[in-house]
């Protein structure tokens, strides 16, 4: 795992390739608190996303949750494996990025790994 | 009075007793007086099962039930084979409820399974759901499904029945998305008018077909229009007719609906019907209401279950593709074990004889004085004469004999030339002996 | 079990259909189905124990218990059935001149008569098919009432954290924005919360009553002098309309639009999921917008009223699952006033009595007080201590002839379990069932680990749900025969 690695709150990762690129994924913990996802709804190649804002969601059987984007920008890139195989987010988390984004304007307060680690084991 | 409670007073009180109240009364402390009826309902007494039974055979009775019905406009009288009534009317299922429980709901699940297997071999799309309210809602709900983020108008031919374009404008109006009606030429969409009219912005098309007024649309032609866009194609097609008729599938359709009550439901003033609705894989995940699917349990025994439901209200809530909760599951195996009950060569004979009848008819009627039809293309069990007689006094003429003759278009709204102009139907259930009848009644009315 | 498209064989067959009797028809080829149509290909006797045998693995108010919470499983009576299924009433075409149905006429009005007087309500319309077709039929009725008094930026409803999920959907569906109000500990609406959200934006706020958390909402009269002081619309939800008829109604409560659950309160079956009939009511201020207007009389003849320009138009071709309605008018006749009562008092009394006996055993989030027609037990002790869920609660007593009460709703309370046991049973079925939510509840506790392999006894155990929705298989495929 790069140290570039920076996650939210809302437990979505954030890896920036240069200042104004990153992908984005959902964290270890997430995937495990939402159980088997069966789909992933993705955004288009193109579409802006907003920091703070939902850009996909994730259902699970009995439930479907949001992912907020850390970053402001627009979609480079869309990981299109997820479409047919979202299992890989259960299990590979944390190397399966969900969308690229670039010209990134804006990001939101991030937490380091160590940072994150000491959110997920309080709560 | 009459009730279906079982508990005696004596059991009541005992029940009563036990929680530690004196009165039922006092369970219902938290609704305010002001709130509280201090009066009995303005309702008359109840009664017994037998007075109960007199007095709605009795209401029943004011109805007239025709011998004779040559009437459709999306209601249609097929002959309903006695297995489907027997089936149908089984206690268990009846009185289920939505299979939520998949353990114990086999048997619902599996023939809701079976009746998508069923909707799609008819209309030869890859993904059918479990129903909806019927043919008019399952089109409004198709052309919500069409929507995109940059493509929300509707295009609604002129010659779909107009009750299901109100329907449609009804469910869009206060919305994003707006609707506009397509002309007819000849009784069939104008497809110069409809070329003009398609742009990045345009959701959908719907058709119906065989249309309103009976006629079969050009289902190709539009299909090579539409084939190079993102529009969604909707076909609103009529399940008997699909015994004989080119489908939607073939049409290139994206999604198929229609009204399912010509298949093994009764005429029922209107309701219950059935919606049935169909699309591409590529749309599964757009198509509203439930879903089942094929699975398995932990031995691997093949198992069903309501599947996808994470486009469902009850999870998505306010972000669901459609608010439906409540369908016609019990229409819907109507439907299937009417199919079951026809088989490939049942269904394709009533097409036939449906066909034949309705062409017998307007021979006959067009070999009438004063009689003529109003379009030439080819049509299936529906078709419009004009006459220059008195639509009302032939239409009473008919029914002095217990005939329900066609339906008058007088006051069709997308049809300002409807004056004199009667659509009439024949099925499988009108004899030729019937239809001459019907001729020699006509003859005698100036 | 078999597929029907795995029975029967290539000719097999029902002989249903007469030979023709005019000349045959045939339309150019261009118009003909090339492709096959694949269906089944039985003898009668085949498509009989067919059905006979999903019958038997299919479970309904008939087979037994089905306290099925926010659902009103109660008894269908056989004679609605039966006179529902009158040719009287099921060979009339809806198209027929108005003289020729002057009986279904007759019903309609009756209907509306006597749902008016149970709700306090002015005007009945049946077209809505289902709670979820009259609650958007409701809410366009709100849109078009603003919309008329050039009051368009109205635009948000407003609903419960408790509520429905059918109530966001409906409202989004409509047009709307969403606005969701939290409950307090108590499990009824924060006042103080609604009074925060509402505005010059509101159209109209949600409501069941009952709420979902079977309690009266004792506030509401505040409530909706809240919505009506903002300018907003107060739409009642039916769907628990089952634990008050007789002793209050919405009407009176300050709702001016609402729906009703024919298949719940009014004692009409399921059917599997459906036809059920969502009739929407309302006040004289929304009359002239309902998709279509009532039944007059003149002369003695009945007729159908002119649609008034206002109208916010059909919701579905003719007017609803009328049917659905005889049946429903048959119960109302048969119970009447007092009746109608009775049933909704015995309602009450079996919840409570349930409740109050599961109190000792179950946590009930809201039992401090009386309940309504329906209670929610939280097995969320049990998930934390003993990783019992509320899923496999219901799943274990799939082994013991019953239907779980609903699981996970509502979204409020964690490990839910809602049950509405009806007044239509026994006091020996609640006594039964009671015997056996404890047993469950004691083996639970002892043995947690076995949860899991529940249920045992029934056709298949717990299906693989994840596999079902990450590779739907949603048809046969008939080159697999």
């Amino acid at each position: 795992m790069s140290d570039k690695i920076l996650f939210m709150k809302s437990h979505e990762w954030v890896q920036f390739l240069d200042d104004t690129t990153a992908r984005i994924g959902i964290s270890d913990y997430a995937q495990s608190e939402l159980g088997d996802l069966v789909f992933i709804n993705l955004p288009e190649v193109g579409d802006e996303v907003i920091v703070g804002e939902s850009f996909a969601d994730v259902e699970s059987v009995k439930a479907v949750s949001n992912v907020y984007s850390p970053v402001t920008g627009t979609v480079k890139a869309v990981n299109e494996d997820l479409l047919d195989q979202p299992e890989l987010v259960n299990s590979e988390a944390m190397e399966t990025w969900f969308i690229e984004v670039e010209n990134i304007s804006d990001k939101a307060d991030l937490l380091s790994e160590l940072e994150y680690k000491k959110l997920i084991s309080e709560s | 009075m009459g009730t279906y409670v079982p508990n005696t007073k004596e059991e009541q009180k005992q029940m009563q007793g036990i929680i530690g109240i004196d009165s039922i009364e006092e369970l219902y402390s938290d609704i305010p007086d002001e709130v509280k009826l201090n009066a009995p309902l303005n309702i008359p007494s109840g009664m017994s099962e037998m007075e109960l039974s007199k007095k709605i055979t009795n209401i029943a009775g004011k109805n007239k039930v025709f011998d004779s019905v040559f009437r459709g406009c999306g209601a249609y009288r097929h002959y309903i084979p006695a297995i489907v009534k027997q089936v149908t009317s089984k206690e268990e299922f009846v009185t289920a409820y939505t299979p939520y429980q998949a353990e114990i709901s086999q048997g619902i699940l599996q023939s809701i399974y079976e009746y998508q297997t069923m909707i799609c071999s008819l209309t030869g799309m890859q993904v059918a759901n479990a129903s909806v309210y019927d043919g008019a809602c399952a089109a409004a709900e198709a052309v919500i499904m069409s929507k995109e983020r940059k493509r929300k108008k509707a295009l609604v031919s002129a010659s779909t029945n107009p009750m299901i374009i109100e329907t449609i404008a009804t469910y869009i109006r206060g919305t994003d998305m707006e609707m506009e009606v397509i002309p007819t030429k000849n009784g069939i969409t104008d497809i110069d008018v409809l070329k003009e009219k398609l742009n990045d912005e345009t959701a959908c098309l719907l058709i119906q077909q065989p249309n309103y007024y009976g006629l079969i649309e050009d289902g190709d032609e539009i299909g090579r229009i539409l084939g190079d866009t993102d529009i969604k194609y909707i076909i609103s097609c009529n399940p008997i007719s699909l015994g004989i008729l080119k489908t939607p599938a073939e049409y290139g359709a994206d999604i198929a609906v229609g009204e399912g009550q010509s298949l093994g439901m009764s005429l029922s003033f209107g309701g219950p019907y059935l919606g049935f609705m169909a699309t591409t894989n590529k749309l599964m995940r757009k198509l509203p209401g439930r879903i089942v699917g094929e699975t398995t349990d932990a031995q691997g025994n093949r198992a069903f279950v309501l599947t996808l439901q994470a486009r469902e209200q009850h999870i998505r809530r306010e972000k669901a593709s459609s608010n439906i909760c409540s369908n016609q599951a019990l229409c819907a195996m109507t439907a299937a074990v009417y199919l079951a009950a026809m088989g490939k060569k049942g269904l394709q004979k009533v097409a036939t004889l449906s066909m034949s009848k309705a062409h017998y008819l307007a021979n006959r009627l067009c070999e009438l004085d004063g009689y003529e039809m109003v379009y030439k293309g080819e049509y299936f069990h529906e078709f419009v004469t004009r006459v220059d007689k008195d639509v009302d006094k032939i239409l009473k003429a008919l029914e002095n004999h217990g005939i329900l003759g066609g339906y008058p278009l007088g006051n069709n709204p997308y049809n300002k030339e409807s004056k004199g102009q009667i659509l009439w139907c024949a099925t499988e259930v009108n004899t030729k002996e019937e239809i001459d009848t019907l001729i020699q009644i006509l003859k005698e009315v100036d | 079990m078999k597929l029907i498209f795995e029975k029967g064989n290539t000719n097999r067959g029902c002989d249903l259909i007469p030979e023709c009797d005019v000349p045959v028809v045939t339309l150019s080829q261009k118009f003909h189905r090339k492709i096959e149509l694949n269906l089944p290909e039985l003898s009668e006797t085949e498509i009989s124990r067919h059905y006979t045998e999903l019958a038997n693995h299919t479970f309904g108010v008939n087979n037994g218990f089905y306290p099925l919470g926010s659902c009103t499983m109660k008894y269908n009576p056989k004679v609605n059935e039966e006179l529902a299924k009158l040719p009287g009433f099921t060979d009339v075409h809806p198209l027929q001149p108005e003289h020729t149905v002057q009986g279904s006429l007759f019903v309609l009005q009756q209907a509306e008569k006597y749902l008016c007087e149970i709700t306090g309500m002015d005007h009945m319309n049946f077209q809505p098919a289902a709670g979820a077709h009259g609650e958007l039929t409701g809410l366009k009725l709100i849109w078009a009432y603003h919309h008329d008094r050039n009051d368009s930026k109205r635009d948000k409803i407003i609903v419960p954290d408790s509520a429905h999920g059918t109530n966001p959907a409906s409202a989004a569906l409509a047009g709307f924005t969403v606005i969701n109000v939290p409950s307090t500990d108590d499990g009824l609406v924060d006042v103080e919360a609604l009074r925060g959200v509402v505005g010059e934006d509101t159209a109209g706020f949600m409501l069941t009553n009952p709420n979902t958390v079977g309690l009266f909402e004792k506030d509401i009269l505040e409530i909706t002098s809240i919505i009506h002081q903002a300018g907003g619309l107060n739409y009642y939800d039916g769907a628990n309309l089952n634990a008050i008829m007789g002793v209050a109604r919405p009407g009176d409560m300050g709702f001016d639009v609402i729906h009703l659950n024919l298949h719940k309160t009014f004692s009409t079956p399921h059917g599997g999921g459906g036809p059920g009939s969502g009739p929407v009511g309302c006040k004289e201020i929304l009359s002239r917008y309902l998709p279509s207007q009532g039944i007059i009389e003149e002369d003695g003849i009945l007729g159908f009223a002119h649609k008034d320009e206002k109208s916010i138009g059909r919701v579905k071709s003719f007017y609803g699952n009328f049917l659905v309605v005889v049946k429903a008018l048959a119960y109302i006749m048969t119970l009447g006033a007092e009746g109608l009562k009775d049933a909704s008092c015995n309602a009450v009394l079996n919840a409570n009595y349930m409740m109050h006996r599961l109190g000792d055993v179950f946590d009930i989030p809201f039992g401090n007080g009386p309940c309504m027609h329906e209670f929610v037990i939280s097995l969320n002790k049990l998930k934390k201590e003993k990783a019992v869920s509320a899923l496999d609660f219901a799943k274990a007593l799939l082994d013991h002839d019953m239907h779980p009460p609903t699981m996970y709703f509502p979204l409020i309370v964690y490990e839910a379990l809602m049950v509405e046991p009806t007044e239509t049973e026994t006091k020996e079925t609640l006594d039964e069932a009671i015997r056996i939510y404890k047993e469950v509840y004691a083996y639970a506790c002892k043995a947690p680990e076995t949860m899991g392999d529940y249920p045992l006894t029934t056709p298949i155990g717990r299906p693989d749900e994840v596999k079902a929705a990450r590779n739907p298989i949603l048809r046969f495929d008939f080159s697999s025969k």
